[in-house]
């Protein structure tokens, strides 16, 4: 019964799963790009951004769509209403990988990538934890969902540390000021990732038990 | 793709068509004539003066008044009779008799009743009520007779009217509390009240055109009321009885003019029901 | 307290066991709503609620249902007086061949109100509180029959409020109407929860779902689920609540 209904559900979780991809793809290239100032691969990344718009588009539009014609209810309304959300999310995260690789392209020290110690450590930690919340959610895995909300602790923990760290290379005054500054913000949306991070467990939780968290 | 404007003729269905409208025809043109045929053979014979003075041999040997009277007699005391114990006995059987099996006895018996030739009740009501109960030769007698003759009737179109009654008004009066008596008497009666109505008048025009019930129990008499309700205890023949003598007589100008009047109290009495229906219909009133 | 309470009810048909055990406690002054598939018994435990089923052959019911604390099928009950307090509206809109009047004025009359001054007041506060007066104020003497299908079934609810109940039960009251028949009546059955306790029947589960505080989902004679009616449509417990309420009944 209802096989439309099915076959577009099916076709909702599908999108879902391109668009963690490419999320993840995103926040990957934009570690890369930073490391090795590779201007093209950063230019690569503003325009993949703009594929990944789309697909929050045509889901969001998918999403209406069912609501208008299935009156979705129970574990439906659940999926679709979580899907508005987590897009969300999963474009948030596309934008800041973007702007991330953006900005790495304006420094001018040598090895910016290890400038700042815990920048490195901080991208890994938030590619992780970003890997982890969309595979949890995908897989509607419970637990390891729990594990990515965990690893926000350690993101925020890091960007405590980065900051000091900034604000110490900045009394020695052996960088350049602008310089600091695009640290600080660059450690700022690594920060804003864990958050969004922590809304796609939210939002399984939400989805898994029906209680609603928190969310911001 | 087949068109839709090959249209076919099919011969069975134009013959069976034509079969049918014969029927119609022959039906229709039955009552027509048999109609056209009373009037034209008692037209000649009719007298106004004939309804307005009772049979006499020295004033008016015609007269019909005396027999008119006893028609209307006995419709109303037949009816007075009927009527409650008909109705009420319906009432009894659809709204409160619990025992199924006497209910389709009941159904069972009152429709053997409907099939019994009237000359066996003219026999019953003879002895039984002339006789026995010493009612002798008597409208009343006729009356009593008449009741068992037409009481399958009203049982019968009382039980179909209340069966009739949309399940959906008892609920409702049931939903507000109503006993079983209060809904019968606001709900159910005001709404079967056209097909009860129909059901009497069909009974009056059995009434009317009974003969061999009433011969040997009412008998024949013409004469007029002397008092209102003394009558009842007298000999009264109906204008179908006085039909009979007049045959039995060769008087078939009388016999004729009666028919005559007969005919057009049926009509109007169907027209009265017709018209009660429709008019009396409190489903179909808006 | 709950207004009514329904303990380990069963009911047969004959040989048919229509509700098996069930048990529900009805809340005053909400709207519970009843969603089922046909013929999974919600209608029959509705109408066991104010007796009805006093005139169904063969119907035997075993269990506890009781109204304010009161057995209802105690021994010294009056079903009359059960559903002077528990009043029923149907699925078609049922009002008697008589005027509006009279069909407003039918249940007072039952209990014994003659005085026209006060049949009149009565009257006139039913239709206001079905929201029916001003519509047909003006036809109060002409016959029920000639309103349209929504005002119908909103005189067959202010009938029932004529009576002053305490309950009022719904066996799918708008499933013979229009939409806009059908949100007018859902609108008044909002407004009237404030006053009385609803029960309402319904196939239409978008209409429980908009209307309902409580909703219980009867299958097979059973109350497989019952809650708010936010928590069922959101996250039933039940996987067959679950499956009948998003569509995929087997």
């Amino acid at each position: 019964m209802r096989e439309q209904y099915n076959e577009d559900l099916k076709k909702l979780n599908d999108m879902l799963v391109e668009m963690g991809n490419l999320v993840e793809i995103s926040l990957e290239k934009s570690k890369k790009a930073f490391k090795e100032q590779d201007k093209t691969l950063a230019e690569d990344i503003v325009r993949g951004d703009q594929s990944i718009n789309n697909l929050e588009h045509d889901i969001e539009a998918l999403c209406f769509k069912l609501m208008l014609r299935q009156q979705p209810v129970a574990t439906d309304l659940r999926v679709i209403a979580t899907a508005l959300k987590v897009v969300t999310d999963l474009e948030r995260i596309g934008d800041q990988a973007a702007d991330i690789s953006e900005m790495s392209l304006s420094f001018n020290g040598k090895y910016p990538y290890k400038t700042v110690e815990h920048i490195p450590t901080m991208m890994k930690v938030c590619r992780e934890m970003v890997h982890e919340a969309i595979r949890a959610y995908v897989t509607k895995d419970l637990e390891r969902g729990k594990r990515a909300d965990a690893m926000d602790d350690q993101v925020d923990v890091l960007f405590s540390e980065v900051k000091a760290e900034i604000v110490e290379i900045l009394k020695e005054g052996k960088e350049n000021i602008d310089d600091c500054l695009n640290y600080l913000i660059i450690a700022k949306y690594l920060e804003r990732i864990g958050d969004h991070a922590t809304n796609i467990y939210e939002w399984l939780e939400f989805l898994m038990t029906g209680e609603l968290e928190n969310t911001q | 793709m087949t068109s839709i404007t090959a249209k076919k003729t099919r011969i069975s269905d134009n013959i069976l068509l034509a079969l049918i409208g014969i029927c119609t025809f022959f039906s229709a043109a039955l009552i027509v004539v048999i109609i056209v045929y009373v009037f034209s053979k008692g037209i000649p014979f009719f007298k106004f003066k004939d309804l307005i003075s009772p049979q006499s041999a020295l004033t008016n040997p015609n007269g019909l008044l005396g027999n008119i009277i006893n028609t209307l007699y006995i419709i109303l005391g037949t009816l007075l009779l009927a009527c409650p114990i008909g109705i009420g006995g319906a009432i009894y059987l659809n709204e409160y008799a619990k025992n199924k099996k006497f209910v389709e006895a009941v159904s069972f018996a009152t429709e053997v009743l409907s099939g019994i030739p009237s000359i066996i009740f003219g026999l019953f009501g003879m002895i039984f009520f002339g006789e026995l109960l010493g009612f002798k030769y008597s409208i009343l007698t006729g009356c009593f007779t008449l009741t068992l003759l037409i009481l399958p009737i009203i049982i019968r179109s009382t039980q179909t009217a209340l069966a009739s009654v949309p399940e959906s008004y008892r609920e409702a009066a049931r939903g507000l509390g109503a006993t079983k008596w209060y809904m019968i008497h606001t709900v159910i009666l005001p709404s079967c009240l056209p097909g009860i109505l129909t059901g009497v008048i069909l009974a009056m025009g059995r009434i009317i055109a009974e003969s061999a019930a009433l011969l040997f129990t009412a008998g024949s008499a013409y004469l007029m009321p002397r008092d209102f309700f003394s009558h009842f205890l007298e000999s009264g023949g109906t204008l179908t009885i006085q039909l009979y003598i007049a045959m039995t007589n060769a008087q078939y100008g009388q016999a004729f003019v009666i028919g005559m009047i007969l005919i057009v109290l049926i009509f109007l009495m169907n027209a009265l029901a017709k018209w009660i229906t429709k008019h009396f219909d409190v489903n179909t009133k808006e | 307290m709950s207004k009514i309470s329904v303990q380990h009810l069963n009911l047969w048909y004959g040989e048919k066991h229509a509700l098996k055990d069930t048990n529900l406690e009805i809340e005053e002054n909400k709207i519970t709503a009843f969603i089922g598939p046909s013929g999974c018994g919600k209608s029959t435990f509705l109408k066991t609620l104010n007796r009805m089923q006093d005139y169904v052959k063969g119907v035997r019911i075993e269990g506890l249902v009781s109204l304010d604390g009161e057995d209802i099928f105690g021994k010294g009950v009056d079903p009359t007086l059960l559903r002077k307090k528990v009043g029923m509206v149907f699925q078609q809109p049922n009002p008697f061949p008589m005027s509006v009047y009279d069909n407003v004025a039918y249940g007072p009359r039952i209990h014994g109100i003659k005085n026209k001054k006060k049949l009149d007041e009565i009257v006139e506060k039913s239709l206001k509180s079905a929201a029916l007066y001003d519509e047909i104020k003006d036809r109060l003497h002409s016959s029920a029959l000639g309103l349209s299908g929504g005002q119908q079934q909103r005189l067959c609810i202010a009938r029932t409020l004529a009576v002053e109940p305490e309950v009022i039960l719904l066996d799918e009251p708008t499933s013979a109407l229009d939409p806009i028949s059908t949100s007018k009546i859902e609108d008044l059955l909002m407004e009237l929860k404030d006053k009385y306790t609803i029960v309402i029947v319904t196939h239409n589960m978008q209409q429980a779902s908009r209307i309902a505080d409580k909703t219980a989902f009867f299958l097979h004679g059973e109350i497989i689920e019952y809650g708010d009616t936010e928590k069922i449509f959101s996250f039933p417990e039940d996987k067959r609540t679950e499956d009948y309420i998003t569509g995929r009944f087997g």
